[in-house]
């Protein structure tokens, strides 16, 4: 149920849009708005998301995020969340991130799905998702609060876009038929020192299992996830942040790797 | 150190390890002790372990993550030699509560020789020209020294704080796995605890081996063919007791488990 009304909806959404446009912090906004819900904190995230296809901004995936135990515990919440990826979050394998255009970002190693049949829940299970993908995907994705030293509360990081800001895909694509997803390994490196490791089964005990609540939670709000949806999983890795500078390559097992620099 | 002194330390954690009890810190009582006169001590209770009948059925190498090793203050792994008393496999309970004194289990690659390998000036790509088979398997580790208060010393003395181990059943081709990348899950009492991959471990488990056959080499020691050698852990330790059950499972490699006594 909706506690705010449509027009601080929309405040709160061009409050949060402009800190990510110009790279500036916010405090949470459950400190000003405490009646707020989780259907008010998705409203705000889709209105985001309306204002830049307004602007011809095209939404070419989306994320899951909070999708380990430890995150979860670590950042105090109870469900995993999800966000939407827009055109200009896409950085080429290999290529530069422009720091000072984010805040504080960190980088975090996933998998990507990409569907040839639609999912639409409720009800949809790690077999649905198996059956419906295409091929399975490295990805990393930089992740950016607005919020003020990466502190939050579950509302506030879904109304905020689930701190989406960047994404690299590449590597080698496989079909899920050809992987085991629990065990299948990442390392990351920055500058060379290897610095996470960790194996599908962090995200939620199998990687499918953020793809199927992803389109569960879409559900609820009567959407779905169509052929040919481009989805990030979820961090294998704690998140580690960047300075400008830094480069980084991630490597996985049977599938490659992905690099990129942060200038 | 004199060598009645080493020859009286390996003696007392022989001893510590037969009664399942704890020593003081060889570190706090005897601060100027070295990592070479540690060795020796291990060396010592190794030959204890010989005159009771165990045989060496291969090696370890410990402290090859980069965290535990800021932990100790050391820049290096260290090692401990497997006997057959150690190991246990697929199906056997571990009685730990009866052998172990404060276990700890980590999951692992071990690799299993088919040729010697004598160090030093040996290479990664001898270790794999070496390897006959790689195996999943957990290492229960455990310090004769109390309250796990150890410095690099005291664990090299122990050891290289080793328990007991447990193999899995599945046998892989080195040549079929990357074992940079392969992925690790350990799991406890049914939930994902830790996850990890083979980099994790000084870059990669064929380093530990390539580190601890020059080690070794260096005291004059083989790695031989047949013996089995435990890489170093993955993922963090974790404490354990009788009545828990794990299970690990490695990218391409296959999984062990164990239910603990």
């Amino acid at each position: 149920m909706g506690n705010l009304s449509k027009q601080q909806i929309e405040e709160l959404a061009i409050h949060l849009e402009n800190a990510e446009l110009d790279a500036y912090e916010v405090t949470k906004i459950t400190d000003d708005f405490p009646q707020m819900s989780y259907e008010d904190a998705f409203d705000i995230q889709w209105e985001i998301r309306r204002r830049k296809e307004a602007r011809g901004h095209k939404i070419v995936g989306m994320k899951m995020g909070l999708t380990s135990w430890a995150k979860m515990a670590q950042m105090g919440v109870e469900h995993p969340c999800y966000g939407f990826l827009a055109d200009y979050f896409s950085v080429p394998d290999g290529g530069d991130i422009k720091h000072a255009e984010l805040i504080h970002p960190k980088i975090e190693a996933e998998l990507a799905f990409v569907l040839k049949e639609e999912l639409k829940g409720p009800g949809v299970h790690i077999g649905d998702v198996l059956r419906a993908t295409d091929f399975v995907v490295p990805a990393v994705e930089v992740i950016d609060s607005r919020y003020k030293d990466f502190k939050f509360d579950l509302k506030s990081v879904i109304a905020d876009n689930s701190s989406s800001t960047r994404f690299i895909t590449g590597g080698r694509m496989a079909p899920p038929s050809e992987l085991d997803l629990k065990t299948l390994g990442v390392v990351m490196e920055i500058n060379g020192e290897v610095v996470q490791t960790g194996a599908g089964a962090a995200v939620l005990g199998h990687p499918a299992a953020s793809v199927a609540m992803l389109a569960n939670m879409l559900g609820e709000r009567g959407e779905s996830l169509a052929a040919g949806s481009f989805i990030m999983i979820g961090a294998i890795t704690a998140a580690m942040p960047v300075n400008p500078g830094d480069n980084f390559t991630v490597h996985y097992q049977d599938l490659g790797s992905i690099s990129g620099r942060f200038v | 150190m004199e060598q009645n002194q080493i020859i009286a330390l390996g003696d007392e954690l022989y001893q510590a390890m037969r009664k399942g009890e704890t020593v003081t810190p060889l570190t706090t009582r005897f601060p100027d002790i070295s990592v070479e006169d540690a060795y020796h001590i291990s060396l010592r209770l190794l030959e204890r372990r010989l005159e009771a009948g165990e045989r060496v059925i291969g090696k370890k190498i410990g402290l090859t993550s980069k965290a535990v090793q800021r932990m100790l203050g050391v820049d290096q792994p260290d090692f401990g030699f497997l006997t057959d008393k150690m190991a246990f496999s697929q199906g056997q309970e571990m009685p730990i509560s009866e052998q172990l004194i404060q276990p700890k289990a980590e999951g692992e690659i071990a690799f299993i020789l088919k040729k010697d390998l004598m160090g030093p000036g040996l290479t990664a790509a001898d270790v794999l020209a070496a390897t006959d088979c790689l195996l999943p398997c957990f290492e229960v580790v455990d310090s004769r020294i109390e309250n796990w208060q150890i410095q690099i010393q005291d664990t090299v003395a122990d050891n290289a704080s080793c328990g007991l181990f447990i193999l899995g059943d599945s046998a892989v081709d080195p040549r079929k796995v990357d074992l940079r990348t392969c992925g690790m899950v350990v799991e406890k009492n049914g939930e994902v605890i830790s996850t990890g991959a083979g980099a994790a471990a000084l870059g990669s488990p064929v380093n530990c081996v390539a580190w601890l056959a020059n080690t070794l080499g260096t005291f004059g020691i083989p790695l031989k063919a047949g013996e089995v050698i435990l890489s170093g852990s993955l993922v963090p330790l974790e404490p354990v007791r009788a009545g828990d059950f794990m299970s690990v499972s490695i990218g391409r490699l296959g999984s062990a488990s164990v239910r603990f006594s």
